[in-house]
This record gives C-alpha cells, structure tokens and sequence, in this order.
C-alpha cells in the first residue's frame, strides 16, 4: 500500500555525499567554488524536479586535505542559486550554536524575500570545539548545550519574523506615515545565553514563516516543521518517523547508483579506495534505478519525503532525473513542485498566522 | 556653460565613477507617489542595478542598520523602512548581473570576523570578483540590544575594533595561496599540501584560530569602503580603505577641502594620493532647462518632507518633540535642547544645535521661509540639480579638480530613479570624455582602476602592482 505522494530534496553541498567524491566530479576542483558550478547543480536539480535543494555549512572546512576544504557560506550559495531558479525551494544549513540570531534571522528572511516564498532552514548544529575558536566565542560544550542554542535560536529567529506584522507597511498619505508601529513588535527576547529586543529590520517573510527543518534529536521538540529522521534500515525509520513531533517527516537516504559508465558497488569502490564513507545512521541504497524506485515507494506512507545524497553529484544527478524521478512521477508516488507556489505550499503546510495578528474588528476603529 | 580646458586643470584624464546607493530606510525615497516602489520587493533591487549596469556604473550599494529607528523611545513611522540583508540581497543580485560591483555595509561592532569575512569572501567568489564592503563602526548599546554581546562598545573602542577586524579578516582572504585548488580533474589532492594557512589572531578584541574556507577572488578579495566623517575615520580611511563614501559631494569647495584633507592623511600615512577613490553620495534631480530641474526639485522636496517629517526633522534639531505643531507656520520659539545621541535615529547629529537653529531662525526670517520650507532648504543632504549638459560640466570640473572620484546616487525613486542618469547625464559625461563608454574590466577593483590588495599574501612580488586607471 503506498500512502500520499513523496516530496523530494536534493543535498547540493560540493561535490556528493562522499568525502572522495571530487575525484568522479565532472569538473575540476578549481571549478567547485564558481558561480557557474553553484548555478549548474541548482537547475539541474529543478529540471529534474525536486521540490527543494539543501545546502550544508558550518565555519569549519567541509573536510580535510587530501580531500575539499573549500565552501561558500551556504545563505550566499542559497541566494544566488534563488535568483537563477524559479520554482525549486531553497533551503541552506545555518548553524546557530555561535551565530548571531538578529542576523540569522535577517539572512533567512531576506532568502525568502529574494526567492518570493521558497526559503527554508535547516537548523544545524556547530559540535567541534574548533567551532568555538573560529567564531572566538566560549565554547558550547555537549549536546544538551548545543540543543537549547538551537532551541534558543529557533525562537527568537521565529519571533522576529512574526515581529513585522504582514500589513505593517501602510504608506498612509493622509497621516504621512509609511509604517504603522502598531504593526510592529519587539520581541525583547531572553534565552539561556542572550537577549534580543528586536524588531526585526527586514519585513515578514512572503511565507510568514520560512519552513524550518532538522534532526528531532538535536533541537528542543516543537519547533521543527520538518523533521529529517536518519534510520539505518526501514524499520528504524518508521520508528524515527513515528517519534518525530513535527508536521511533516523526511527520510534520509543516502544513494549510489548505476550509471550508463559504472555500476554503483563500483563507483564507490573505486571511492572508498581514498577514504571511507562513513555510516551516518542513514539509509543507504546502492544499486539500479530500479531498485531505488523500490525502497522510495515503500518509503510513501512512512515519511512525507526524502532528502537524498547523491555519492557524487554529477554522477548520481542524471540518473535520478533521466530515470527515477520520471518513474516515481508517473506513478503518483512523488509529485513535481508547481510553479508560483511557495515552499510550505509544495510540503502542504498552511501559511501561519502571525502571533501578533488581532481578527479584523468588525468595526472600523478610529483613525488617528 | 563655457567648458574649461581640458587640459588646463589638474587632473585632466581623471574619470568619474558612479554608484547606485538603494538606501531604503530614510525620508529621501519617496513612497507617497504611486511611482514609489516597494522596499523589499526583489525584482525592484534587480531592476536598479541593471539600470545601474546599463549606465555602466562601479557600484550597487546597500546600506545597514541593525535596529529600527526610534524616536523618543517609539518606532519612527514616516519613512520607507525594512530592507533585506545586505550580503544575502548582493548575493542574489550577482546571479541576475554581469559587471556591476556589489558593495554591503557591514558593522565590524555587532559581527565576528570569521563570518563577516567569509560572508563578504563568497559573494566575491559569486560575482567572481565585484564584492565591496563599506566597513562601518555604529556601536552605540541600542543597537547592541539586538545582539549577544549586548550593551556596548566603548567609543574609542570603536574604530580599534573595526581595524584589528580589519586585519583579521585580511588574513582570512589571503590564507589561500594563489592557484592552491589543483586545476586538473585527475589530481593525487584536491588542493595544494600547504595550500592554506591557518589563522590565529589574539588581540584585543579578538581571540581566534580558523582555517579559511575560501580562496582569493579574481579581484583579490573584496573592495574596502569606509563611511566615517570623523577625525578618526578619516584616519582610518587613509590606512585601510580604498574607498571612501563621503558626505562632502553637494558643494565644490567643501568637496575640495575634504578631499584635500583626506589626501593629507594618506601621504601622512605613506600611501600614494591615488590609492583612494572619493565617492560622495550624492542626489542628482535632472530637467531639460533649469527652471524644468528646479521645478522638479520643488515637486521631490515636497514629497520627501512633509509636514510630519519636517516637524520630525526639526524635532531632531530641537530635541523637542514638536509633532503637534504646525510645519507651515513659524519656526518653533523655545531653545534646542541639547542631548546625548543614544544613536536611536542614526549616527548623525549636528555638534552644536544652537548654532544651527540660530542659523536657522535667521534664513527663515530673511526669506519669510514656513518652518517646512525651512526644512526644505536647510535640511540635511541636498544634491545637485540642473541639465543633463550642465550637470556634466559641474561633474567634470569636480573630478577634474580632484574634488572628488565620482558621486554615489540615492536615487530618490524606486525602482525608476536613476532613468535620467542613465539615459541623459551618462551620454553627456561620454562626450566629455570623462565617463567611460563600456566596462574595460571585470571585477570592481579594476572599474575603480585599484590596485592589488594592500598586505597580499606573500609571495606577491613588486610587480603585482597595476598602475591605476584614473
Ligand atoms: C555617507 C555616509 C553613509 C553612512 N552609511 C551608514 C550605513 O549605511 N550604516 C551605518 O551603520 N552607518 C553608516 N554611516 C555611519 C558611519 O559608518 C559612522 O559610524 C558614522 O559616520 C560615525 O563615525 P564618524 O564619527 O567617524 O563619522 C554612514 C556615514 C556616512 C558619512
């Protein structure tokens, strides 16, 4: 029995999802950090489409020599790739163990400005000490600290959105007044480490609230709109997916498949040879596409999508969108991203109403 | 207009260079009209700088402000306000221009180098080579309410702060050796064995240890501009920027004084006289006669300051809150009040305001002026006004001068405000030679006529150095 049809995320970080994965890259290294290799895998991806892409980041290198140390800030790569897509949702990784939340949630905002509704954020999480000394703060030291960060995060980033309410911008004429500051709040908020009085400077996002993603087990519950639950097998998901709090559940799953060149136990043998690529606690599928197609319609009825990494993008890209897209598409079993429609709008969630929104009096109030 | 010389002037090649400066929050944009345009909309932020790109300009810049502004302790409600973040809006805008270099003001108070600079670092990357950061130093602890330091900065802290910023955020751009990525797809290692340097930096203000993340841009890395009119700011231009963003444009001698004054403390600081552009920011209102342009000018002013924002404005002045007075009568009777600048409207305020309201009262009586007409006229920020053809000729004295380098424009519409710049004033600096007729370089370094970053990476031998286009 299959449930509703799956939603689909692509994880566009450099080269794949194997440290080695540079080395089956159809590009040469110096070509990963360009605006033309940023802009390439993002249209591929909505061609293909997927219903968002993610992009992951932290202040330290993605991985170290002989492997890739570069990476472009993941807000900067999202809004880029915003500008040069129109319907595929956008969703970078933003760390808030040592971020500054006012800009967090300025940056994230100003995302879904630029990309009229299809921003997200994928709430991450900064454990290496070295973390610390990048950012020169104290160190947040354990996951019960770095939880309530996120936690803390979360909220203030999510009351400053709400902190312009959606009318605030009244361009009154007759009283000269471009605002209304009864339109706007300050959230004066206090977590376990910071206060922040806000408002906000950047007007509510188009989506009211950008959607916010993560892993259930590394942010206070209730705060996610989507949960990406790991799982090394599908019972472990579907028990991660039935624990997670969150309206919507994505599986996550690694993927190596065939290609027309090589088989995928082949691929990332030849990979593996360099380094290893470590089990995350995630579903793997290596293999046809056929065999994908498979384990994805088994997923339908489990979760409400999946976010799939690719052990090296250009490789694993293709076929996706020659072969398993098509295939899940024709079967009702994924659904493309309609255009002119807004991020939570694709993952079926409501636009929220703002925290600060009174109903429209039934009568008119009186003008000052 | 007679025409000067050409060559009799001191600088008879200099060239003028333009930006677009989409202020967004200030009563200088005028949103009552119905040809005022949203704030935040990003197709308007695309259509001005590719108008600006059409116009063959350096620079699109954004401005900060990292707190809405308040009044008295309430939200100021009469100007456009809500602009997105500066970096984030850049970046999407070098996917939708080509040339055109792309500037944020950033605050060195409230961020932390490592992310700053590598913000800053990957929309150098993405615009392959058009990033300018307008380094900027407002600390005042209303503002640091926002942010997890909180309160506050001492005020001489301020400038020490940006600089050691400054140094450390350098040292970030420059950790990558050139050509430290392997070009070939076959390569033993993605990168060169000791292809990057790992930071550590303890000071005063910052104790850190990192490992870039990013290599240098085809520029370097990106353009420094400072906004400072201080003493101190001035300094720190002359030590650390490559541009300066003044707010000495609107008058010829005083545009002199100040770029004579800032090229004293270059040469005090050792670095040559072209190694720093002067780009004011400007408002330019352009008609096909005079009386045309002064007619328009009485019709913009008018929309920036109306009675509420004139009584706002004089309230500032004043310090007094004057909102339930009348702007078309006199000039209010009480003494100014002076207070201490809690930097909630803004870092600047005149020194004195006795002085200026004595000015004031004086001017008003003399021209039977109301107090909005007072506003009108002796206000902050007024620009320049005139024909395409005499505007040029202004220009061209100016920067032939050595006055200035160029003007950064505050359109005073958006999206549409800098149509006459592009269409009537652009062709008329062409013919006199003094703007260019299509970008000659890619990166902003190069419209600028820059060269190399200051404290490369070693080893960069003496001939790196390019001399400067003018
Ligand atoms: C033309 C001009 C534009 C400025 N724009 C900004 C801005 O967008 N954001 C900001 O925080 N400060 C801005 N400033 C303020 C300066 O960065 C600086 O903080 C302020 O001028 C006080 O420094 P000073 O005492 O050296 O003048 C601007 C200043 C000038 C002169």
């Amino acid at each position: 029995m299959s449930g509703p049809a799956l939603r689909l995320a692509l994880e566009i970080d450099g080269d794949g999802a194997h440290p080695a994965a540079w080395r089956r890259a159809a590009h040469s290294p110096d070509h990963l950090l360009t605006p033309r290799r940023v802009a390439g895998v993002a249209a591929a991806a909505e061609n293909a489409g997927f219903t968002l892409v993610t992009l992951d980041d932290g202040a330290l290198p993605p991985g170290s020599a002989p492997d890739v140390v570069g990476r472009i800030g993941a807000v900067e790569r999202a809004a880029f790739l915003a500008a040069s897509t129109s319907v595929v949702g956008v969703a970078p990784v933003v760390p808030v163990t040592y971020a500054e939340p006012f800009h967090v949630s300025g940056q994230l905002a100003s995302l879904d400005h630029i990309s009229v509704g299809r921003a997200g954020w994928v709430v991450g999480d900064e454990p290496a000490p070295a973390a610390a000394r990048a950012w020169g703060r104290p160190l947040v030291d354990g996951t019960a600290a770095r939880t309530r960060e996120a936690g803390d995060g979360i909220d203030v980033t999510r009351a400053l959105w709400d902190s312009w309410e959606d009318d605030a911008v009244i361009r009154s004429v007759a009283t000269s007044r471009y605002l209304d500051r009864d339109r706007l709040h300050y959230v004066d908020f206090t977590g376990g480490t910071y206060t922040v009085k806000g408002p906000a400077i950047v007007p509510r996002p188009p989506q009211g609230q950008l959607v916010v993603l993560g892993r259930p087990d590394a942010v206070p519950a209730g705060r996610l709109d989507v949960a990406l639950v790991g799982g090394p097998d599908l019972a472990a998901v579907t028990a991660a997916a039935a624990r997670a709090e969150a309206p919507r559940t994505f599986a996550e799953v690694e993927v190596a498949l065939d290609t027309p060149h090589a088989a995928a136990e082949d691929r990332v043998a030849d990979l593996e040879r360099h380094a290893p690529w470590t089990q995350r606690g995630r579903l793997r599928y290596t293999g046809g596409a056929t065999g994908l197609i498979a384990l994805l319609a088994e997923l339908t009825g489990v979760v409400d999508g999946v976010r799939l990494h690719p052990l090296v993008l250009d490789e694993d890209l293709p076929v996706l969108s020659r072969l398993v897209i098509p295939a899940l598409v024709e079967r009702r079993l994924a659904v493309r991203p309609l255009p002119a429609a807004t991020l939570r709008a694709h993952l079926g969630l409501e636009r929220p109403a703002n925290r600060h929104a009174v109903a429209v009096p039934a009568a008119p109030e009186e003008t000052r | 207009m007679t025409r000067t010389d050409p060559l009799d002037v001191p600088r008879p090649h200099a060239q003028l260079h333009f930006g677009v400066f989409f202020q967004g929050v200030n009563h200088w944009t005028i949103w009552s009209d119905p040809a005022g345009g949203s704030q935040i909309d990003p197709a308007n932020f695309r259509r001005v700088a590719q108008r600006a790109e059409r116009g063959l300009f350096d620079a699109f810049f954004l401005g900060e402000g990292l707190r809405l502004r308040e009044v008295d302790g309430r939200i100021h409600e009469l100007d456009v306000a809500g602009r997105p973040d500066a970096v984030t809006q850049l970046a999407a805008l070098a996917a939708v221009t080509d040339r055109i270099g792309l500037v944020s003001t950033s605050n060195t108070t409230f961020n932390e180098p490592a992310d700053l600079a590598r913000r800053l670092s990957g929309l150098d990357l993405l615009s392959a080579g058009r990033a300018g950061w307008n380094v900027v130093t407002t600390d005042n602890a209303w503002t640091g309410a926002n942010f997890r330091r909180g309160g506050h900065l001492d005020h001489a802290d301020r400038y020490r702060r940006a600089e050691e910023f400054l140094t450390v955020a350098r040292a970030i751009w420059d950790g990558w050796k050139d050509g430290a990525v392997s070009g070939s797809p076959g390569a033993p290692s993605w990168s060169a064995p000791d292809a990057v340097r790992q930071v550590r930096h303890r000071g005063a203000q910052f104790d850190v240890d990192l490992a870039p993340t990013l290599p240098r841009s085809p520029q370097g890395h990106p353009v420094i501009f400072q906004a400072g009119d201080s003493g101190e700011g001035r300094d720190f231009a002359a030590r650390n920027a490559d541009v300066i963003f003044s707010a000495h444009g609107n008058d010829f001698d005083d545009a002199l004084a100040f770029a004579d004054d800032v090229r004293r403390r270059l040469r005090a600081v050792g670095r040559p006289e072209d190694d720093l552009r002067i780009l004011p920011g400007t408002e330019i209102i352009i008609g096909a006669t005079e009386a045309e342009a002064l007619e328009k000018k009485r019709w913009i002013r008018l929309q920036q300051v109306t009675p509420a924002t004139a009584l706002g404005v004089a309230g500032l002045l004043w310090g007094l809150d004057l909102s339930d007075r009348d702007a078309d009568g006199p000039l209010p009777k009480e003494d100014p009040v002076v207070a201490e600048n809690d930097g909630s409207f803004g870092a600047r305020r005149v020194a004195d305001p006795r002085e200026a309201v004595a000015e004031w009262r004086q001017k008003a009586e003399t021209n039977g002026w109301s107090l909005r007409e007072t506003v009108i006229n002796l206000g902050p920020q007024r620009g320049h006004v005139g024909t395409p053809a005499g505007l040029a000729d202004r220009f061209t004295r100016y920067v032939r001068h050595g006055a200035v380098d160029g003007f950064n424009i505050t359109p005073y519409l958006i999206p549409d405000g800098l149509d006459d710049i592009v269409d009537l004033l652009v062709p008329e600096l062409q013919e006199r030679g003094v703007y260019r007729t299509r970008y000659t370089g890619t990166t902003l370094r190069e419209h600028l006529g820059l060269r190399e970053p200051r404290g490369a990476r070693e080893p960069l031998g003496a001939s790196a150095e390019r001399p400067g286009a003018g």
